[in-house]
């Protein structure tokens, strides 16, 4: 049966053969020895009718807990956030959706120009004087932030906070593997990072130390502290921040931080399962030619008239090849878009909103559920969105009884921390009505009982 | 002037900004609202609201489609970017991944709760080893690059594992780019391998270079010419007997669908572009997936978690000593998976083949059509993609770049231009299976008259693009004063 996404009929085929010269399709396979063909077809499940293909996924899909068929007190780098209705119907615009790599900028002014914006929106966030145009994920961003560090200060330690999320630090880990950069740690024993023990381990050899704020355990870090530590030993500071939270937060970069990064999903991409996500990278402008990915300027055309392309390519894999800054070539553009119409709408006011209404909903959360019975607040130091609750019964059995009262209750960090196997991680969006809190904090009581 | 009617408009969204507009809407809070400067410590707040913009939601709506039309994209202009297989991106795709059960999913929801996810991974990481001929596949990689990028650091630890310290690894010097980028990132010295003035590997010269500190060989197939490596098993057998990996790129897997696979040809490692090959669309840039292929040998490395199976229930598995470790924070892309898992689905086994089938004969047919205005770097017959060297209408003083800008005017997306680099003037066309003949025929009449107006009026194609929203752009000015934010200006 004919496919619907390919158009050549029988008939066209046979004319195209005639124009080729070719008496078959199988005639231009002449290159390919016929020892290593194919002799079967692929033992694939046989074509599906549309139909029964969504029939297939909407059960596939129905299998799982989601954000919509439960309520969602999860995040440890994943967060159910406010998305403007706006976002998707944008991003569906295949003028968007269906380009690539904008490489023909007169064609693709509208790529670059929301490129341009984004890289705007995310240095006034981070208070750094430039963004490239996205990394992967906030893990892989982290993992290029070393790799710049170590190539800037041509030092081979990397110091990271024990906040640090664990998942970032296997990816920066795997990252640093073929360098061979060092990677140690700075302890941090109540939520926060040791900062006094953290100036012991940063030295001469220290390319950057690189310090999470909120941290994974929802803590607020001293941010300017680190960076009188990290640039006294001549090293650079890396900040990781989630960019959602700095309408409330202060900037990185007016901390002191030399490059910011990030997991840009709660600006607007969704949830997915953790990916696609959006790898924000900031950094000053005396960095800018070491950066990694690609970064959008504005120029002129012939004309005189505004336009923007891809510039400083030659730090570019396609160019620079082998002595590329990094490899990366498709990164996630349309995440980024995503996040560039969430900015646009939230606006100066909104994103404030988001992390004020964040704020006073976690406090009120984490006091409610503290008078329960059973449940403590891990950590004493200040936190924004998220916190560890320390429970009387094992975290992982409360998180399964819960989910089939309608709750995401939460993340067990014993699989990040054996230390913590006592723990949940609790986060607390804007999203969240003070009945959704109430009504988690009744089946919590429960569990925990 | 530009003509296009796009052109007229040029603001950012920032020009747009009226000081009390809103585009969002949040309800009040319900719970006692404590003021965040009361909850936190004043060092951890912002001293000033960052300089975001503030419009209307129909502002934003207006402004961003405005921009999406100064694009050129697959819906709306053929767009043989050869190596990107810009196809078709079909509809059931999106709506599949945008159901809730996957888009509102937590990477972190217990596996007892996220089943169905994890079934559609493990049924598309076997679907994908099928079609390879791989023992296994990780589907953690986020795009191509990262996919080399696991498959080397598989490859070097299955070397450590045996106690042998190797240090090159050779690539063609027609490779892409992230070859050699991802292969020094992975601690490796890159050797570039010369190939053969039509393209192929120099089987001689490669055996001569294959030594005991050669890690591993990497290479396209069909290569960045667009050709088949007749002599592929010999160059697998050959790395084999010297211990070396072989690995393959596989950008170009449009073309060997059902026909043959990675794995029969004697290759250890591939990678897979499920946003070329498998329908999931470029989105301006990304995001992608890039899953990575393995022998069985190499499977024990692969990056953690590894989705399994057992009995009726599908989990994570972390224990895995010998993993090269993680490269996302979490599992892949897996809005990716899902589209690429609907279209393999929507295709089934005949289908993909008839994919290949008709991405060959499209590129074969272009080829044909303009073998005689143009020269081409190798004669076919070629697989999806053929490259063509504008070196002829160079002489006449239109190079590569002058041709793509003209085809703009002429309602076409570019080809690639100046790749692979060992094609003088290089225009690499990739038409994919989705387009019609008539549009083929269109872009040839287009190309043809090109050629011609190089003879003739060689003036409009300096002047071109001249229809799209901005003229050429001024690349040495955006590098040498890089302009990378917008600031209000007095």
């Amino acid at each position: 049966m004919a496919s619907r996404y390919i158009a050549n009929t029988a008939d066209e085929q046979k004319r195209m053969l005639g124009v080729i010269g070719a008496g078959s399709i199988e005639e231009l396979l002449v290159k390919i020895p016929a020892k290593v063909r194919l002799a079967r077809p692929l033992g694939l499940v046989p074509a599906m009718a549309e139909t029964d293909l969504i029939r297939h996924l909407k059960a596939l899909a129905g299998k799982n807990a989601d954000a919509d068929s439960h309520v969602c007190f999860m995040g440890a780098g994943s967060y159910d956030h406010y998305v403007p209705s706006p976002i998707n119907h944008l991003v569906s615009r295949g003028e968007f959706f269906t380009a690539y790599t904008p490489y023909q900028p007169e064609a693709s002014q509208g790529t670059l120009r929301t490129i341009y914006e984004y890289q705007t929106m995310i240095a006034e966030l981070t208070g750094m004087d430039v963004a490239n145009a996205s990394i992967y994920d906030g893990a892989s961003s982290l993992a290029e932030a070393a790799l710049m560090a170590h190539a800037v200060t041509a030092r081979n330690e990397i110091v990271l906070s024990r906040g640090v999320h664990p998942l970032y630090k296997r990816v920066t880990a795997t990252y640093c593997e073929g360098p061979g950069i060092r990677l140690r740690d700075a302890a941090g024993p109540d939520g926060v990072t040791d900062l006094e023990a953290a100036r012991k381990v940063v030295g001469a050899k220290t390319a950057a130390l690189v310090i999470q704020t909120p941290n994974f355990y929802g803590c607020l870090e001293d941010v300017a502290a680190a960076a009188e530590i990290a640039h006294g030993a001549g090293a650079l500071l890396v900040v990781v921040a989630d960019p959602v939270n700095l309408g409330v937060l202060e900037a990185p970069g007016k901390l002191g931080a030399d490059i910011v990064i990030g997991e840009g999903q709660g600006l607007g991409v969704p949830l997915s399962f953790g990916g696609p996500n959006l790898g924000v990278f900031a950094a000053k402008k005396e960095l800018v030619r070491r950066m990694p990915g690609r970064l959008v300027g504005a120029t002129v055309d012939s004309d005189g008239a505004r336009g923007f392309v891809l510039t400083l390519q030659t730090r570019e894999q396609h160019i620079r090849r082998a002595k590329a800054t990094s490899n990366i070539c498709t990164n996630v553009a349309l995440c980024a878009l995503m996040a560039t119409v969430y900015l646009a709408t939230l606006g100066r006011r909104g994103l404030v909103r988001v992390g004020e209404l964040s704020t006073a909903k976690a406090h009120y959360a984490a006091e409610r559920l503290t008078k329960i019975p059973g449940i403590s607040l891990r950590f004493a130091a200040p936190f924004f969105k998220e916190f560890a609750l320390k429970l009387a019964k094992p975290p992982e059995r409360v998180v399964t009884r819960l989910a089939k009262q309608g709750f995401l209750a939460g993340v067990p960090l014993k699989s990040f921390d054996r230390a913590l196997a006592d723990c949940l991680l609790v986060a607390v969006t804007e999203k969240r009505t003070k009945a959704e809190i109430d009504g988690f904090a009744a089946a919590l009581e429960k569990a925990v009982a | 002037m530009a003509h296009s009617a796009a052109a007229a408009y040029d603001k950012l969204i920032f020009e747009l900004s009226s000081p009390g507009r809103v585009a969002w809407s949040l309800a009040d809070a319900d719970v006692p609202e404590a003021d965040a400067r009361t909850l936190l410590p004043a060092k951890h707040l912002r001293s000033e609201a960052p300089a975001l913009p503030e419009v209307s939601e129909f502002d934003v709506v207006r402004h961003y489609s405005r921009l999406s039309r100064m694009n050129y994209a697959v819906d709306t202009h053929f767009y043989p970017l050869g190596s990107c297989t810009m196809k078709y991106n079909p509809r059931i795709n999106e709506d599949m991944a945008r159901l809730a059960g996957f888009a509102r999913l937590h990477p972190l929801a217990a596996e007892a709760v996220a089943q169905g996810a994890l079934q559609l991974m493990h049924e598309l990481a076997r679907d994908l080893a099928e079609i390879a001929g791989m023992d296994a596949v990780s589907l953690q990689p986020a795009a191509g690059a990262q996919g080399e990028f696991a498959g080397v650091l598989m490859i070097r630890a299955y070397h450590r594992s045996r106690g042998e310290k190797r240090t090159k690894v050779l690539v063609p010097d027609s490779a892409h780019g992230t070859n050699p980028a991802s292969t020094a990132l992975a601690g490796y010295e890159v050797v570039e391998v010369k190939s053969l003035a039509n393209g192929e590997v120099d089987v001689d010269a490669l055996a001569r270079t294959l030594d005991t500190d050669v890690a591993a060989f990497m290479i396209t197939v069909p290569n960045t010419l667009g050709m088949f490596e007749p002599r592929i098993v010999e160059i697998t057998e050959l790395c084999h007997a010297k211990g070396v990996q072989v690995y393959m790129d596989g950008a170009n897997l449009n073309a060997i669908l059902g026909i043959t696979r990675p794995g029969d040809l004697g290759f250890d490692v591939c990678h897979f572009n499920l946003h070329k090959t498998f329908t999931t669309p470029h989105g301006g840039g990304g995001p992608g997936a890039g899953p990575v292929g393995v022998k069985a040998h190499l499977e024990p490395f692969l990056p953690v978690p590894v989705v399994t199976k057992a009995g009726d229930a599908y989990a994570l598995d972390w224990k895995r000593p010998k993993s090269i470790g993680k490269l996302q924070a979490f599992w892949g892309n897996f809005g990716m998976l899902v589209r690429a898992y609907t279209y393999i689905r929507t295709m089934g086994p005949d289908g993909l083949r008839a994919v290949s089938d008709n991405a060959i004969l499209n590129a074969n047919y272009i080829m044909k059509r303009l073998e005689k205005v143009y020269d081409i770097a190798v004669p076919g017959p070629c697989m999806h993609e053929c490259v063509l060297s504008a070196r002829r209408q160079k002489k006449l003083g239109v190079t590569a770049t002058d041709i793509a800008k003209r085809l703009l005017d002429l309602g076409f997306y570019a080809p690639s231009t100046y790749f692979p680099l060992i094609v003088e003037e290089a225009l690499m066309i990739e038409p994919t299976e989705t387009e019609a003949k008539e549009t083929l025929d269109q872009f040839c009449d287009a190309m043809i008259q090109i050629a011609r107006e190089t003879e003739t009026t060689a003036a409009v194609i300096h002047d071109a693009p001249l229809t799209t929203p901005v003229r050429r752009l001024d690349q040495t000015k955006a590098a040498r004063e890089p302009d990378l934010r917008w600031s209000r200006r007095p």
